[in-house]
């Protein structure tokens, strides 16, 4: 849906005397050894913003994801900060590293993708630096101006910020991923200090584990609803991901049914995903759902309910009893 | 025991379909239904569930914004809400509120009730920010636990099992907090008739955002609001060799 606003996008041009003075710090989401996808759309928005592209890489053990980033066209400056006060990311920790950072290099813009870890910190980071945060854009129309959506993105928005620092998450899907390489930056250590912190202590993490593409960058994405009834009866649906080299995902009645972890929930509360094909199935389409899904290139939908609100959207669907379908389709393709 | 300050906020019910103004100034509210956000009736109900297990002395709902938000104050009592603060901003001002304005109406009201635990819900479903729990703690200087999940009393800390976007993640946060509820932290009660009316006699406050001393001029302005472009379903197909063909002529499939 937005495909048609985001390719006006690239026709915006700043004018020099206004790039000149702007800066961005891109904060580098990653896991101490690979750049997380979102940060390549992260970067691909602060390109858009024009000026000077600096990133920010705080970790425990960073070595590698800070290399990978010196390597990628466009940004000039590699900050690092390897601490083991970083440890799980806690924003209790990175917001005193940021706010240090900022005073050094007073940038203009803060720019993270809007993750769970984007979401988490960069608002703490802008009351520290007393200005209102920015969130989930889906589109740059000036260095002040922006885009986003409200009400599960059944209204768009432009807003225009006062502040003189701008503290901004995007939208992965509403903005393209910056490719990791043909650049030749140079790294810097970041403003040092003590940024352990005795409010949050991390203890640990327990990972979906898939061998299938990432949910939010992933080409293809199926999805079950309440109508799979059951956890197993997702098996049929992991054959045909198999098939198209898909990511699973999940409505929220099947998250809450108990079907699959909540990480698959896709929708206004849980991920944005805008992929190629998206194929629902067994989801009735409800608003929040659709928050998360309408702006899939080619929706497909299988539903035995003809008047499913999933069928106002879907570019195809296939009114018939998704048991008897989707073993059928997973034979014929 | 832990003071716990709840924040709740009145928002158009999440079944309705919105309508943007014709002038594009914002979406039509007048005459439209409206409820508490449902992120926080799960904050409420984590509460009462803490004071349910002793954890919680005493229950303060907050809410920022028109008379009507008295409506969503008393849902809170009638949920087991001890009493109810509501900061008045009306008119124009409510339009341009933030979560930037009520992080700090919050803080305020956090230290003047000596709260231990703040929570709220991790986003409204109007403004869709997710913004004012992370830069409330940031105001207090206390720790955060977003996207809240399990949340159980350790020692000095509370344990909190996030959500976050690959599983799971579990953080000690030390008291002081402010919590973000994510929305499998709990079922949130109904609030049963002789509670509704029990919820009639706890004590409401009025103050205003002058009164705790907070600046409420706006710091980001609206430009318009429009309707997203629409999306034209295209038909259904008659069985599933006709959807493989679609799939094929696409590119998704290998003919």
């Amino acid at each position: 849906m937005f495909s048609a606003i985001n390719r006006n996008v690239s026709k915006i041009t700043q004018p020099l005397y206004l790039s000149r003075f702007q800066s961005t710090l891109v904060v580098v989401e990653h896991n101490n050894k690979n750049v997380a996808a979102i940060t390549q759309n992260a970067l691909g928005a602060a390109k858009q913003l024009g000026g000077d592209v600096s990133v920010l890489v705080a970790g425990t053990g960073c070595g590698p994801v800070a290399e990978i980033l010196t390597k990628t066209k466009g940004v000039s400056r590699v900050l690092v900060a390897d601490s083991d006060a970083f440890t799980g990311f806690v924003a209790e920790s990175l917001t005193p590293l940021l706010v240090a950072t900022q005073k050094q290099f007073n940038f203009t813009h803060i720019v993270a993708g809007a993750s769970a870890f984007g979401k988490a910190l960069l608002p703490r980071v802008a009351a520290k630096l007393d200005v209102s945060p920015i969130s989930e854009i889906i589109q740059v129309k000036s260095p002040d101006t922006f885009l986003r959506t409200i009400y599960a993105g059944n209204a768009l928005q432009t807003i225009k910020a006062k502040d003189p620092i701008k503290v901004i998450t995007v939208r992965a899907t509403a903005f393209p991923a910056e490719p990791l390489e043909g650049g030749s930056a140079k790294t810097e250590p970041a403003p040092a200090g003590d940024y352990t912190n005795s409010l949050t202590k991390f203890v640990g993490q327990e990972l979906s584990k898939s061998d299938r593409p990432e949910l939010t960058s992933a080409k293809v994405v199926i999805s079950g609803g309440r109508g799979m009834k059951s956890g197993d009866n997702f098996k049929m649906l992991y054959e045909l991901a198999d098939k198209l080299d898909a990511a699973v995902g999940a409505s929220r009645a099947a998250v809450d049914a108990g079907f699959v972890p909540n990480d698959l929930q896709i929708g206004q509360t849980g991920k944005i995903v805008a992929p190629d094909l998206y194929i629902a199935v067994g989801i009735s389409g409800a608003i929040q759902h659709l928050a998360g899904m309408k702006d899939s290139k080619t929706i497909v939908a299988i539903n035995k309910d003809p008047e499913a609100p999933i069928f106002q959207v879907a570019d195809c669907g296939l009114v018939a009893d998704l048991f008897k379908a989707v073993p059928e389709l997973n034979q014929k393709i | 025991m832990a003071r716990v300050l709840v924040a709740v906020k009145r928002v158009i019910d999440y079944a309705v379909k919105i309508r943007v103004k014709p002038d594009k100034s914002g979406v039509v509210t007048d005459g439209v239904k409206h409820s508490m956000n449902p992120f926080d009736e799960i904050a409420v109900e984590e509460a009462v569930r803490m004071k349910e297990k002793k954890l919680a002395s005493e229950i303060i709902a907050v809410s920022c914004g028109p008379a009507q938000s008295q409506e969503t104050l008393r849902t809170a009592l009638a949920m087991g809400a001890d009493k109810a603060i509501h900061v008045e901003i009306a008119g124009k001002e409510y339009e341009t509120l933030q979560p930037f304005h009520v992080s700090k109406i919050l803080a305020k009201l956090a230290q003047d009730e000596k709260a231990d635990i703040l929570i709220l819900g991790k986003q409204a479903i109007d403004d869709d920010a997710n913004q004012t729990a992370q830069m409330t703690a940031a105001v207090l200087d206390w720790s955060q636990g977003t996207f809240a999940s399990k949340i159980e009393k350790e020692g000095d800390a509370l344990k909190i099992v996030r959500e976050i976007d690959g599983g799971l993640e579990t953080i000690l946060c030390k008291l002081p907090c402010v919590v973000s509820a994510d929305l499998r932290l709990n079922e949130p009660r109904y609030a049963t008739l002789p509670n509704i009316m029990k919820a009639k006699k706890k004590p409401l406050k009025k103050v205003t955002a002058k009164d705790l001393g907070v600046d409420i001029s706006p710091r980001i302005d609206i430009v318009e609001v429009v309707e997203p472009p629409v999306r034209q379903g295209g038909g259904t197909v008659p069985d599933v060799d006709a959807l493989v063909n679609v799939l094929k002529e696409k590119g998704f499939v290998k003919k």
